[in-house]
């Protein structure tokens, strides 16, 4: 297997572990930095979105959708000002790619929203960071007073008649901001309840009841190499409708946890896994991979998938078969969601992991809509009972109705995202569910880690 | 708020009938106008919409259409496919277009149902036998239609306060509450008081008021109303009174001439408390805190209840035969009121005919909040415009009342409640003549009246009035009046027969009507009281418009007379 290990193609986070690299300015205009945002002002606005177009390149936030299509979807008759906000809520548990970037090479992401605003004709721009990075606040800040001064970046950009503002504003320690509307009520000012779609699109009515166009940060990060690549090059990248790069980032039981950056497609979970990860530690084996974030469905070691991918061909893979890209790990099932992939051995306790899950979305859920709000409580509640001694052997059922009850009903999609791992751990584990009730101590060892 | 651009027509198919239900009105609406309830509990008609209870999730679909050439795509049988959206969707934010598909009763919708309910009970106290809402409340209904019959809930529920002061008229009880948000968006949009909001996230998130802030504005009751659950109940009702013992009857707020519409809520005689009643051209369904007091007007220690002469009780019967003695063969004036309803107006009209008397009315006016509480306070100057008793604007006082008494051209008052000291007439003056009262609770003028004949209070007896917007609006009893007495206009008409040899006034609401409809060039004209007891009747209020009525633009009021939509 190992002979045919891709290597990592790095383009996001090219300089990311260079030692003789900083995130200031000298070292990225050395490099050629802001070059792109030149040849991109030189360009009609329209002419880069449809490079962006001509890309194919998917939102890097969760859900996968084509970036340049989005900005399509900008209601422009209205006369209403356009805003640009950047998505650097990294909140999913198991992802940490934006920090990355933001943390190491932060004047790539302001030329990529820069590029962005000229194309989408923003009157302002927002990078929306979680309240946890304070770093990444000051960092982000110092770098765009420095392209502020260099004029790339407010004021009539490079000389232009095009100004646009780019401020950071810090979030105040909430996973639902990650939401782009629940993000736009908190930038607002508001509690970030997210927001009811229909009618309120951000394309249409964002910020302010503006249009609005919100891009996680390794998408708008890709908009900088589309330009200096050709929409038509940087197609070429990865799989077809799977273009560029990704960052996965591994965390769990292996040897190496990282962030490795991949050409989509260019390797499966496996190789990721046991070549590049250095697989296990001695004496385990693989359990479970959440592929990810914590709200994509979980897959089993041992289970196979088969069936019909969206060009026809046919499919049978084991867990280490499935391709690395957007499409392969929703073939299987599940979603590649924000990359970040968790690791499981046999040394986990399955329901003390779901537990953890649970309690994570029933503590992040905003409160605004009823199955959401009951249900991931509920969840929580049953889980942490299963796992203090008082499992009962009809819970897993419960929990699966619970999950059930939510999915599907609520405003934003945390409803999914609470649901899902709940549906995937019970019914692809369900033995271990009902042992905990069969034959499991009473009370839980006080010396095992701690459940939050 | 989701509103409708116009009232259009559109062909639906609603659980696979074809309906036809205005365009863009949203499925809640549609479905309520053709029998089928979406239950639901964060919608309300009058507010924006929220969508966060998930309570009124349908099935939607629309016809299917080519999205390069538009042509529609057809199934075998020619008909056009119908694309249902994959999940559900909140009825109260799906707007009705030509076509759409709607299933209100399907599996999939009551599963959805069974699944909100049972999320909602989840950490609901159910504390139903304690609960002021139970009987009247959204939780119990839908339960039943809904509810699993039995909990598969057995962790801990959240435990929240329980008795919160969120204002001087209300209280609230966290645990109850749905977290649905009417009480915070009718604040913010017809309050215009942003002082609620929630605090915490998730399922322990929990209503308050801002720091520093309460819920004090002259609407916050209505909050009480719209919550559909016993979360915000009012501190006055709080425990008084189980709802279903309650006797329910349409009223008219005499606050001032907003006019809101009421349900009055008794028990064996005593009211227990009032309600706004919806009238999408009036008050759509709030009204003011202050309206919903007045029924303690009822049990006043001031309230006159026995007619009496020169101080000593007698019977109603001697108490007129007395009142007339004293105003005849003098010149007689007689103080109208804006207070009185039209029919009152009119029998006193007619007794000023009868007798040659002078009319004299004032006006009383405070600050206008713009919403439902008018610069007019009373509740039917439009009233005496109609009835004829004055063709001029009234004023505040009674002064030119007071010249006459000065000049001797008045020697004998009839004065229907007002305070004439408070209006202008110096108490020279009120010693000068001699004076009949009547009205329903004591003042500085019943004091020194002859004859004091005790009125009814608008909860004693029907009639209707007419609000700023010339809406003609009936108000029927709601408790019985006290022992021994009688309603005003029947007073009224006994001393018109006194004073007339020849004619018999009319005393029943109907024989009144007959009189007011049947004049010539009168905006009454072949309105009946029934017909207004179906509905206010708007009236043609252009033969006043060179007045200056002194009401500001408000809900569903334009000072030039022209009703907002």
């Amino acid at each position: 297997m190992s002979v045919s290990t891709p290597k990592e193609r790095r383009i996001i986070l090219k300089h990311a572990d260079d030692p003789n690299y900083s995130n200031r300015i000298g070292c990225y205009l050395r490099e050629g930095g802001y070059g792109n945002l030149k040849k991109a002002f030189s360009m009609q606005p329209e002419e880069v979105g449809e490079e962006v177009l001509k890309s194919g390149v998917r939102g890097r936030g969760g859900a996968g959708f084509p970036a340049g299509m989005k900005w399509k979807f900008l209601d422009r008759k209205s006369g209403k000002p356009i805003y640009l906000i950047c998505n650097a809520d990294e909140s999913e548990p198991g992802t940490f790619k934006d920090r990355q970037i933001m943390y190491k090479d932060p004047h790539q992401l302001i030329e990529g929203m820069m590029i962005t605003a000229f194309a989408i004709g923003a009157k302002q721009a927002f990078i929306y960071i979680r309240a946890e990075f304070h770093e990444g606040a000051r960092i982000l800040e110092r770098a765009i007073s420095e392209a502020k001064k260099a004029g790339f970046c407010g004021n009539k950009i490079l000389d232009s008649e095009y100004s646009c503002d780019l401020v950071v504003h810090r979030g105040a320690g909430a996973y639902i901001c990650g939401e782009e509307t629940g993000l736009i009520e908190s930038l607002e000012g508001k509690r970030p309840n997210p927001r009811i779609k229909p009618p309120y699109f951000p394309a249409v009515l964002g910020l302010y009841q503006c249009p609005t166009i919100v891009n996680n940060v390794e998408t708008l990060c890709n908009v900088r190499h589309i330009i200096e690549m050709g929409g038509e090059e940087f197609s070429k990248i990865g799989k077809p409708n799977n273009t560029g790069t990704r960052i996965w980032c591994v965390s769990g039981q292996v040897m190496k946890p990282g962030y490795y950056e991949f050409e989509c497609g260019s390797l499966t979970l496996g190789q990721l896994i046991f070549d590049i990860c250095g697989g296990l530690r001695p004496g385990r084996s693989l359990k479970a991979v959440i592929p990810g974030g914590s709200s994509a469905k979980v897959l089993r070691a041992d289970e196979r998938f088969s069936g019909t991918l969206k060009d026809g061909t046919e499919f049978d893979w084991g867990l280490e078969d499935i391709p690395l890209d957007f499409d392969g790990p929703m073939a299987a099932g599940s979603m590649s969601g924000s990359g970040g992939i968790i690791v499981m051995d046999d040394t986990v306790d399955i329901v003390e992991a779901m537990a953890n899950v649970n309690a994570f979305y029933a503590h992040e859920s905003c409160g605004q809509c009823t199955p959401c709000r009951e249900g991931s409580l509920w969840m929580r509640k049953i889980s942490q009972r299963m796992c203090s001694g008082g499992a009962r052997e009809e819970d897993a059922d419960l929990l699966l109705s619970v999950a059930k009850q939510i999915e599907g009903r609520t405003i934003c999609a945390f409803g999914e995202a609470a649901a899902w791992p709940t549906q995937s751990f019970v019914t692809k584990f369900k033995d271990d569910f009902i042992r905990k009730a069969t034959d499991s101590p009473k009370e839980r060892d006080p010396k095992s880690l701690q459940l939050i | 708020m989701i509103a409708p651009d116009n009232k259009e027509m559109v062909n639906i198919t609603l659980n696979g009938i074809e309906v036809e239900v205005p365009n863009g009105i949203n499925a809640v609406e549609a479905a309520a106008l053709h029998g089928k309830e979406v239950p639901h509990y964060c919608y309300h008609p009058k507010l924006s919409v929220a969508g966060n209870c998930r309570m009124c999730l349908v099935e939607m679909g629309t016809p299917m259409r080519d999205r390069t050439s538009g042509e529609p795509i057809l199934d075998e049988d020619g008909i056009q496919k119908i694309g249902w959206v994959p999940k559900p969707v909140i009825g109260c934010a799906t707007n009705i277009t030509p076509g759409m598909h709607l299933r209100t009763e399907s599996d999939l919708v009551n599963e959805c149902r069974e699944g909100i309910m049972e999320f909602l009970l989840v950490n609901h106290p159910l504390d139903c036998p304690i609960c002021d809402q139970a009987g009247e409340c959204r939780l119990q209904e839908f339960a039943t239609d809904y509810g699993r019959g039995y909990s598969r809930y057995v962790e801990r529920k959240n435990v929240k306060p329980k008795r919160t002061r969120l204002g001087p008229r209300v209280t609230l009880d966290d645990e109850r509450c749905i977290l649905c948000s009417r009480c915070i968006r009718f604040s913010q949009e017809v309050a215009k008081d942003d002082v609620l909001g929630f605090v915490d996230r998730g399922s322990f998130s929990t209503l308050t008021c801002f720091p520093g802030k309460e819920l004090a504005n002259n609407y916050s009751l209505n909050t009480v109303d719209i919550c559909p659950v016993g979360a915000l109940t009012s501190t006055d009702f709080r425990f008084k009174m189980r709802v279903w013992f309650l006797k329910e009857s349409k009223s008219v707020c005499t606050e001032s001439s907003a006019g809101c519409n009421t349900l009055v809520s008794s028990r064996e005689g005593a009211i227990q408390r009032i309600t706004p009643r919806r009238n999408d051209q009036v008050n759509d369904t709030w009204m003011t805190d202050s309206g919903r007091e007045l029924y303690k007007l009822v049990k006043a220690d001031s309230r006159i209840r026995r007619p009496s002469f020169r101080g000593s009780d007698l019977p109603l019967d001697d108490a007129i035969s007395q009142a007339f003695q004293t105003l005849k063969n003098k010149k007689i004036g007689v103080v109208a009121s804006c207070h009185s309803s039209l029919e009152e107006q009119f029998l006193i009209k007619r007794l000023v005919e009868e007798t040659g008397a002078k009319v004299y009315i004032r006006g009383h006016f405070g600050e206008d909040d713009g919403i439902l509480l008018s610069a007019d306070r009373t509740p039917n100057l439009r009233g005496a415009l109609v009835a004829g008793l004055t063709s001029h604007y009234p004023s505040d006082n009674l002064n030119d009342l007071n010249d006459s008494i000065s000049d001797g051209h008045i020697e004998a008052l009839l004065v229907i409640g007002e305070d004439l000291k408070e209006s202008g007439v110096n108490e020279d003056n009120l010693k000068k003549v001699s004076l009949v009262f009547l009205g329903t609770h004591q003042n500085s003028t019943s004091d020194c009246a002859e004859v004091v004949l005790p009125g009814l209070t608008v909860f004693e007896k029907s009639g209707s009035l007419i609000n700023r917007s010339f809406f003609l609006q009936s108000f029927e009893q709601s408790i019985p009046c006290p022992a021994g007495l009688m309603t005003d206009f029947k007073i009224l008409a006994r001393l018109i027969n006194l004073f007339s040899e020849d004619s018999i006034a009319p005393s029943e609401l109907d024989e009144i009507w007959e009189a007011l409809s049947s004049c010539e060039n009168s905006v009454l004209k072949g309105i009946t009281f029934l017909k207004i007891k179906k509905g206010a009747i708007q009236l043609n209020g252009s033969k006043w418009e060179h007045l200056s009525f002194v009401e500001k633009e408000a809900l569903h009021y334009l000072p030039t007379g022209v009703i907002t939509s």
